[in-house]
């Protein structure tokens, strides 16, 4: 009964292709425009965890920050990274690292790049592997050897391809160093800076021959999970005011940033941003589920006669029900699932555009089309309803 | 119970409206058929004919008055029991033929069958029978815009017929017939009685209402007069 009533629904639907079409816009709209923004949040979302993974993970970021814009902020110098590692609890490594754009050169060509003064806790902190070749020896990283780890990018564009890198010379503006790795392509940060055109040196090295200064850009730490990390960040800030010698009462002149405290408030902005949109989509299925509803009552209108005859026959008033209520949630389905390829299009040609992962979720996917077949329901009922409660005789007297 | 008649109407008013505007159509109808019976019910526009009808196929209740059909008291079911009563008894055949339009005829005829929840081969069956019976076998893949007046009423005999009904109600049958398909479909409907079933016809034609044995004459309300005896399927078609 139920399989011939699921058939009798789709040849009536069959019968008006058009009108099926035009009713259920609505719920395609609806459910597209929810799957496609809940499918786009999760993009962002991946896309932002992605670069904070950048950061690395239980590393906190500590740069200077000017309190007003007219001077420049006073940077950090080796003596702090010293002072952090010795005296903050919890703390596993601290790392400086200072940076320059310097003119590349090799194999007679050349290519604007930058060098980074970093050392092998560096790397250790912000998650960098190697894929060619060895890091510094400590002998290296204390005396500023002339050696280096290129990046991807540079090798791509000045090394010979094919050839190994490692043991060529190549001068960094007129440093001259010995590669002796590459390192493997980094988690791209949130600028449009291209993280792997870089060559690594050690950081005093940068420091003297480069920058001429003991300063450093900003300095990574590495903490121990075992750690709350706002009571390391509450340290850290203490220390940083000590040997910055701020007065109580004035700001600080640096940032802190916790890669998992941004992390969260980053997804729960995408969230909450995405609930918001989801629901304004969720309106438009609302307004799609009256206009079945609407459709629904002038096919009832338009087959009293119908109606008539079955409950003549010996139809029974639930049996005529649940045929136009099959036909309400058949409606709101097929809607449901072109409304489904829709957002599945839309989706994968809108992460494309603004430059996000496309992550399905079969979760919103599945649960957007059991939503539309309970619309199909809910505004179903009532025509549905109003059918099974003619009168026969009115029902065959219908013109 | 043996000799009990197929259906005893008893004291049956019905008034629709309520106050000033209420209106007496049935003013206390007395009638029993017997099992087998081809009966005529006769009578100008707004006698009550259609009522009785309407009443007698268990599509409406009458405001008193009792309705035995096999003994039940009809008019004490409610809506749902009287459709599994129309569902298992009865068959309809309308002046204006209500087939399901842009559906086949032997779909149409499955119909039935398929409210009496049968598998679809047994309705397959069925209504290939019930349509055999009428002779439309080769029009079965016919919808009903492709079919005459004539093949359309036939169709819906088959309808009728495809649950083995007891009893056939057939309200102006040929209203919308010319002469020659009249008697062609009366013709088919005295050979149904003749095969054992209950036939109730509402006409105005008296030329049809010769084929039947038994003619209910109704007027303002009440039953006129009842002719017996006729002899069903006397006029043969010239």
């Amino acid at each position: 009964m139920f399989g011939a009533t699921l058939l009798l629904a789709m040849r009536e639907l069959r019968r008006h292709v058009l009108r099926s079409f035009l009713t259920t816009i609505g719920i395609i709209i609806g459910v597209a425009a929810v799957i496609t923004m809940v499918t786009l949040g999760k993009g962002v979302t991946a896309s932002i965890e992605q670069q904070i993974a950048s950061l690395g993970s239980d590393v906190l970021i500590a740069f200077p920050q000017p309190i007003d814009d007219s001077r420049p902020p006073r940077p950090f110098k080796d003596g702090d990274v010293a002072a952090v590692r010795e005296q903050l609890a919890g703390v596993r490594s601290v790392a400086g690292e200072v940076n320059q754009a310097v003119q590349a050169f090799h194999n007679g060509q050349n290519w604007s790049s930058q060098v980074e003064g970093v050392s092998n806790a560096f790397m250790d902190a912000r998650g960098i592997g190697l894929d060619q070749g060895r890091r510094f020896t400590t002998a290296e990283e204390q005396s500023g050897a002339n050696v280096c780890i290129v990046g991807p990018t540079v090798i791509k564009e000045i090394f010979v391809a094919g050839e190994s890198p490692l043991g060529e010379q190549m001068r960094l503006n007129d440093v001259s160093c010995t590669v002796i790795g590459v390192f493997a392509t980094r988690a791209q940060g949130a600028q449009n800076s291209d993280d792997d055109n870089s060559v690594f040196m050690p950081i005093k090295n940068v420091q003297r021959r480069f920058t001429g200064q003991d300063t450093i850009g900003y300095m990574v730490i590495s903490y121990d999970p075992a750690y709350k990390s706002s009571s390391i960040q509450q340290s850290l800030i203490d220390l940083l005011r000590e040997r910055r010698l701020l007065q109580p009462g004035e700001q600080n002149d640096f940032n802190i940033i916790d890669s998992a405290q941004v992390n969260d408030a980053v997804k729960t902005a995408v969230g909450t941003l995405t609930v918001a949109v989801a629901a304004i989509a969720g309106i438009s299925l609302a307004v799609g589920g009256v206009g079945i509803m609407n459709i629904m009552l002038v096919s009832v209108t338009e087959r009293t006669r119908e109606i008539g005859i079955r409950l003549a026959i010996g139809a029974l008033a639930k049996e005529v029900q649940l045929q136009f209520l099959t036909e309400a949630v058949v409606l709101c389905c097929f809607g449901g699932l072109i409304g489904i390829a829709l957002a599945f299009g839309l989706s994968i040609g809108l992460a494309t555009l603004i430059e996000v992962p496309f992550v399905f979720d079969p979760t919103i996917n599945v649960g957007s089309f059991l939503f539309s077949a309970v619309m199909g329901i809910v505004f179903g009922y009532y025509p549905a309803r109003r059918a099974s409660r003619l009168d026969p005789i009115d029902a065959l007297r219908h013109e | 119970m043996p000799g009990e008649p197929l259906i005893q109407l008893e004291g049956i008013t019905k008034t629709f409206g309520r106050g000033d505007a209420a209106f007496q159509a049935l003013k206390g109808i007395d009638l029993e058929i017997e099992r087998g019976d081809f009966v005529a019910v006769m009578g100008p526009s707004g006698s009550g004919k259609s009522t009785t009808m309407n009443i007698l196929g268990c599509l409406d209740v009458p405001t008193s008055g009792v309705f035995r059909f096999k003994g039940i008291e009809v008019q004490a079911l409610t809506a749902d029991q009287r459709s599994l009563l129309r569902r298992r008894y009865l068959g309809f055949v309308f002046q204006g033929f209500n087939l399901l339009a842009r559906t086949s005829a032997l779909e149409n005829v499955e119909l039935p069958l398929l409210y009496r929840g049968e598998k679809k081969p047994e309705r397959r069956e069925g209504a290939l029978k019930a349509l055999d019976k009428v002779g439309l076998v080769p029009w079965a893949d016919h919808t009903p815009g492709e079919l005459s007046g004539g093949q359309q009423q036939r169709v819906a005999i088959a309808r009728a017929l495809v649950t083995d009904p007891d009893v056939l109600l057939a309200d102006e049958p040929t209203g919308n017939l010319d002469t020659e398909r009249s008697l062609e479909i009366m013709q088919l409907l005295t050979e149904l009685n003749r095969a054992g079933i209950t036939i109730l016809m509402v006409t105005h034609e008296a030329e049809m209402a010769a084929f039947a044995r038994t003619i209910v004459h109704f007027r303002d309300g009440l039953v006129e007069r009842i002719e017996t005896g006729h002899r069903s399927g006397a006029p043969v078609s010239n």
